[in-house]
């Protein structure tokens, strides 16, 4: 065998390559079986980055599936709430190109909270069991009301209403929302050189 | 002799305060309404106690504090409440926020104030009870609740009560004054303070521009006889920081993101400890502050005492405005001041200064031009930040590397866009970077929540769905469990059941006829 193998160095060679490919592939083999993580890593931090209002107009009943259909593939720009912003982080942690904002599933619109008007309520639970998030307090034929600061405005809550009692109110409003807004970008002059700015400066 | 230390940075804009001539107080007059806002500190906004149509005396609380972060207001006069609504405030945002409106009766009649002579007797907890019944927020600019900065924290003993009387910023004279005309107050303040916080010394720091002040609260400690230092220190622009006075006056520096307490100091401005002192030994509420009235389009310049609530207008009529064409007012001094765009709008606690100035002394800003990477405003920056990266990563929108370059150790004092030669509005840049971080970190915390309510609903609807499938699939089991145990099937058992009667049936009916 080892006379073999000298006589025939292209043989010997060959046979090397083999045998170190069976081994690092079992090697992988077992380390893909031993270390398999559970569930998708990357379905997770995408799933952290979307705004979780849990609205359903990307077309999957919730963040998670969206994000475990982004995971597979899926286009990153169909989140309405998340707006620019959540498409901006998703292609950082993607590596992909940024999309501007799928129209077909919504526009960006500024954030909401669900109001009822409790008057109007007959009591129906209807819209409780459509929260997604639980944010609606209430029993069977009394009256039901929403815990603003859990809502997500997600709207799941309108359709189902039979007495048209839900509106939809600015989450952010009153000046305890304001901050400044990053200033305005006025042309800068680039056209001026020097001697233009001190001559029009003087006129 | 105390060693002065220097601070990185800082500016020398012109000072102007010579203008408002310091030193000299009046009152200004009652105006017909004033308006008090519920939200003029930091934090949240007082709950108004009166209905419209009371009758309220002068010194008595018209809303209570909301929860710790929150102070009460008092009505500064007597007089009727004729609305409770929104209207005009003094802020940058020129939205208006809730008020309460006093129409004032001109009789001035007031409460029984109630004050302790003896404060040494009384215990650091109920003083600052009566901190903050009294409505006293930080009067510096800020608004900062002072009993909340005077309560006791477990974790560090307060050595040194600083009392802050630096004003560093252009024109603004309303502290000086104030340390001027009520020296005496201020001595006492400062001592009920430094009783309340347990400190051992008193430190009051002064820039050598007041030199009145300075001998005017010299003269006020020799006469108290009590153990208080007086510290003075060159003039410079932003000297008066918090963080800035006590690294000129102690060396050492507040850690990034920390609070003065960390080190053992207490810092207050000398408004503040002269609220506290009225509100202790006189038993009187904060509603009057120094204001001062300045800028070359007003006449007479000068300082006042005014009622919190006097709108603006009136006292820009008192002190002589005459309008000049694009005429701005602006709310505090030059450097962190703001436009105030509806003069109806009332001062408050926090107002130190309304500045006037023509168009030729205080020019409108020129559009920004592109930075050019000088470098003079990282020289400026008394923080030692990176300026000119901040503004880069806030126009890119960067939070990881703002937070990264210390953007929340940014003071806002504005020495930066004072020497920028491109005239960029460098702190608007970091205030809409500060907002923006916060608002998305308060969208996180909320992301988070929905997703664990998302979540929780998820499993338990998922929970109740296997539990019902879980139900049926057993009592099918048993139905054919017990089928198969007797031999006995139900349905088996009922057709034979018919089969059986059917025949009872037929064999009745054949033998009917029989009868």
């Amino acid at each position: 065998m080892v006379a073999l193998l000298t006589d025939q160095p292209l043989l010997a060679a060959l046979s090397a390559l083999l045998g170190l490919g069976a081994v690092f592939g079992a090697l992988l083999g077992f380390a893909a079986i031993r270390f398999r993580v559970e569930g998708n890593p990357i379905s997770e931090q995408i799933n952290a980055l979307l705004p979780q209002t849990q609205c359903g107009q990307c077309g999957y009943p919730g963040c998670r599936p969206y994000s475990e259909a982004i995971a597979d593939g899926d286009t990153i720009n169909k989140c309405p709430p998340g707006g620019e912003e959540t498409i901006q982080a998703l292609a950082d942690l993607l590596d992909v190109e940024p999309q501007p904002l799928d129209a077909e599933h919504g526009t960006e619109k500024e954030p909401v909270v669900a109001w009822i008007r409790e008057a109007e309520c007959i009591g129906c639970t209807k819209c409780i069991q459509a929260c997604p998030v639980d944010a609606i307090l209430g029993a069977a034929k009394v009256m039901h009301t929403v815990i603003a600061d859990e809502c997500t405005g997600c709207d799941l809550c309108i359709e189902p209403c039979p007495v048209d009692c839900i509106d939809l109110i600015p989450r952010k409003s009153g000046i305890g929302f304001w901050h400044w807004p990053l200033p305005e970008d006025r042309a800068p002059r680039f056209d001026v050189i020097a001697t233009d700015g001190t001559a029009r400066d003087a006129a | 002799m105390r060693t002065i230390h220097d601070i990185h940075g800082g500016v020398h804009p012109p000072e102007r305060k010579e203008l408002s001539q310091p030193g000299r107080l009046s009152d200004a007059p009652l105006p017909a309404h004033l308006v008090l806002p519920l939200r003029q500190h930091l934090g949240v906004p007082a709950a108004p106690c009166v209905v419209v149509g009371d009758t309220v005396l002068g010194g008595q609380q018209i809303a209570e504090a909301q929860g710790p972060m929150s102070v009460p207001v008092h009505a500064p006069t007597s007089g009727s409440i004729v609305a409770i609504e929104s209207r005009p405030i003094a802020h940058a945002s020129g939205l208006e926020d809730h008020c309460i409106v006093l129409e004032t009766d001109g009789q001035d009649q007031w409460v029984t104030c109630v004050g302790t002579a003896d404060w040494r007797a009384e215990h650091p907890v109920t003083l600052v009870e009566r901190v903050k019944d009294a409505g006293i927020a930080g009067m510096g600019g800020a608004g900062f609740p002072t009993a909340v900065k005077l309560a006791p924290r477990p974790t560090r003993n307060i050595e040194t009560l600083l009392i802050n009387g630096t004003e560093c910023e252009p024109y603004i004279t309303a502290d000086d004054t104030l340390m001027q005309c009520h020296a005496d107050e201020l001595v006492e303040g400062a001592q009920i303070l430094a009783h309340i916080v347990s400190a051992d010394a008193v430190l009051i720091g002064i820039e050598d521009n007041k030199p009145d002040a300075i001998t005017r609260i010299a003269a006020a400690i020799e006469r108290s006889g009590a153990d208080i230092e007086l510290a003075t220190f060159p003039t410079k622009y932003p000297s008066g920081g918090e963080k800035q006075i006590i690294e000129i006056l102690t060396g050492q520096q507040v850690p990034s993101g920390g609070i003065p307490a960390d080190i053992g100091l207490v810092c207050v401005n000398p408004g503040t400890a002269v609220a506290a002192k009225r509100a202790i030994v006189d038993g009187k509420p904060l509603t009057h502050r120094i204001v001062t009235l300045t800028g070359e389009s007003l006449s007479t310049p000068q300082n006042v005492t005014a009622c919190l609530g006097t709108p603006i207008t009136w006292l820009m009529a008192h002190a002589g405005l005459s309008a000049a064409p694009q005429q701005r007012i602006i709310h505090g001094g030059p450097m962190m001041g703001f436009a105030v765009s509806d003069l109806e709008a009332p001062i408050t606690k926090i107002t130190n200064c309304l500045l006037a100035p023509t168009v030729t002394e205080l020019p409108l800003p020129e559009p920004a031009k592109p930075c050019i990477r000088c470098g003079h405003c990282a020289e400026a920056c008394p923080a030692s930040l990176l300026p000119q990266q901040l503004y880069w990563y806030a126009r890119a929108k960067d939070q990881e590397q703002l937070a990264e370059h210390r953007l929340f150790d940014c003071i806002e004092c504005g020495a930066c866009a004072y020497v920028c030669p491109s005239q960029i509005p460098l702190v608007q840049y970091y205030r809409a970077a500060k907002g923006q971080i916060r608002d998305s970190e308060q969208e996180k915390r909320r992301s988070d929540n929905s997703r664990e309510r998302f979540e929780a609903r998820q499993a338990r609807l998922e929970a109740g769905a296997a539990a019902r499938e879980a139900k049926r699939a057993a009592r099918k089991a048993a139905a054919a469990d017990k089928a198969a145990e007797g031999g006995f099937d139900p349905i088996q058992a009922a057709i034979e059941r018919a089969k059986a009667r059917k025949t009872e049936q037929d064999q009745g009916a054949d033998r009917e006829p029989a009868q």
